[in-house]
């Protein structure tokens, strides 16, 4: 659910990173984080385990730049991948205005990306929304790596419907600010139908 | 409508601002602020120039959210209370209309009784507020700004 405060002239919209665990979210916003201008980002937060996995949520507050005189502001969020976290998921995806699912492209990974795909199916269902609605990227993560499927494989598997989708090596940034984009497009573009 | 907007004009915001600024006075609060539950900042006032309000929104609205979470397992409707006690600064976090986040945060030079009173108070006319805002966002006519916005405006935004 976007916020347009006409008093700061502000626009603020939440766009949620989800996938399986280890799929790379985290290392998404992190790259974001480190190749953004200073004055256009806030703190980035992330609430994680000992062992760097994200417990609850990592926080990126980006800016960028202004829309006939209103400032856009983008909150990024990741959900935590793991399965049994279900519960922080459903709760991560309240308000969202974009998702980016972040596949993980080596060939073990494919049943979890699956899984996961249905489980955001259901868990934004359960909040009124429908992924054939809402703004939704994919993007294929740790192309760099051997045993990654080709995409036509994974596009077949977790992208049926076609949605835009990127080719991506979160490690060294490729394609992740392409995804970006491209979700934050498909979110400016729904609020201009006043969605 | 599956993504509602939440919207703030000019004039429910001065009114809300004039609610957050006396709370800061008379509870004797070092910062209040006010968050939506999706962790959007909506008003702050107080000692506010060396805090990162932006990451207090979001992780405020992630607490609410989990103990809203955690409420729902008990059966219970909500948690509308949260307080946390530290060695110099507390927190007191009440959720107000099932909507918005209003964060006390105090010193010794205040007490909880006396932000549990003021945060009542403020409650009510948060609420009433919050209430007209809605109604009015509902109304037909309230378009959205961009939607006049082209391609090349959302273009332009990532030409850098």
């Amino acid at each position: 659910m976007s916020f347009i405060n006409y008093m700061a002239r502000e626009i603020n919209c939440k766009i949620v990173y989800y996938g399986p665990g280890l799929c790379g979210k985290t290392t998404n916003l992190q790259f974001i984080y480190e190749r953004t201008n200073p004055d256009a980002k806030g703190k980035m937060i992330s609430l994680a385990t000992e062992t760097e996995r994200t417990l609850f949520f990592d926080f990126l507050p980006l800016s960028l730049g202004e829309i006939r005189g209103f400032k856009t502001r983008f909150h990024l969020y990741t959900v935590p991948g793991q399965v049994f976290y279900d519960a922080s998921r459903k709760l991560i995806l309240k308000g969202v205005d974009g998702v980016i699912f972040v596949a993980d492209s080596q060939v073990e990974r494919l049943e979890a990306n699956q899984e996961s795909v249905d489980n955001l199916r259901t868990n934004l269902a359960e909040q009124g929304y429908s992924l054939e609605k809402i703004p939704y990227v994919i993007q294929y993560n740790k192309r760099d790596l051997p045993n990654a499927l080709p995409v036509e494989e994974l596009r077949a598997v977790i992208n049926p419907q076609g949605v835009p989708d990127f080719e991506a090596n979160a490690r060294s940034g490729m394609g992740v600010f392409e995804t970006l984009k491209a979700v934050s497009k498909l979110v400016l573009n729904e609020l201009r139908r006043g969605g | 409508m599956v993504n509602p907007q939440m919207v703030m004009y000019e004039e429910e915001f001065n009114q809300i601002q004039a609610v957050v600024d006396r709370l800061v006075r008379e509870a004797n609060a070092k910062v209040v602020f006010i968050v939506d539950k999706n962790g959007q900042l909506i008003a702050a006032s107080g000692e506010v120039e060396n805090i990162d309000t932006t990451s207090l929104a979001s992780l405020t609205a992630g607490n609410i959210a989990a103990t809203g979470g955690i409420a729902k397992l008990l059966r219970e409707n909500e948690f509308a209370t949260q307080f946390h006690e530290g060695e110099k600064a507390n927190i007191h976090i009440q959720l107000v209309g099932n909507r918005v986040i209003l964060v006390v945060i105090f010193d010794s030079k205040s007490s909880l009784g006396l932000v549990r009173l003021r945060v009542r108070k403020a409650s009510d006319e948060l609420n009433r507020i919050f209430e007209a805002l809605l109604s009015k966002v509902a109304e037909p006519g309230s378009d959205s700004p961009f939607a006049e916005i082209t391609d090349e405006d959302i273009d332009n935004l990532f030409n850098d």
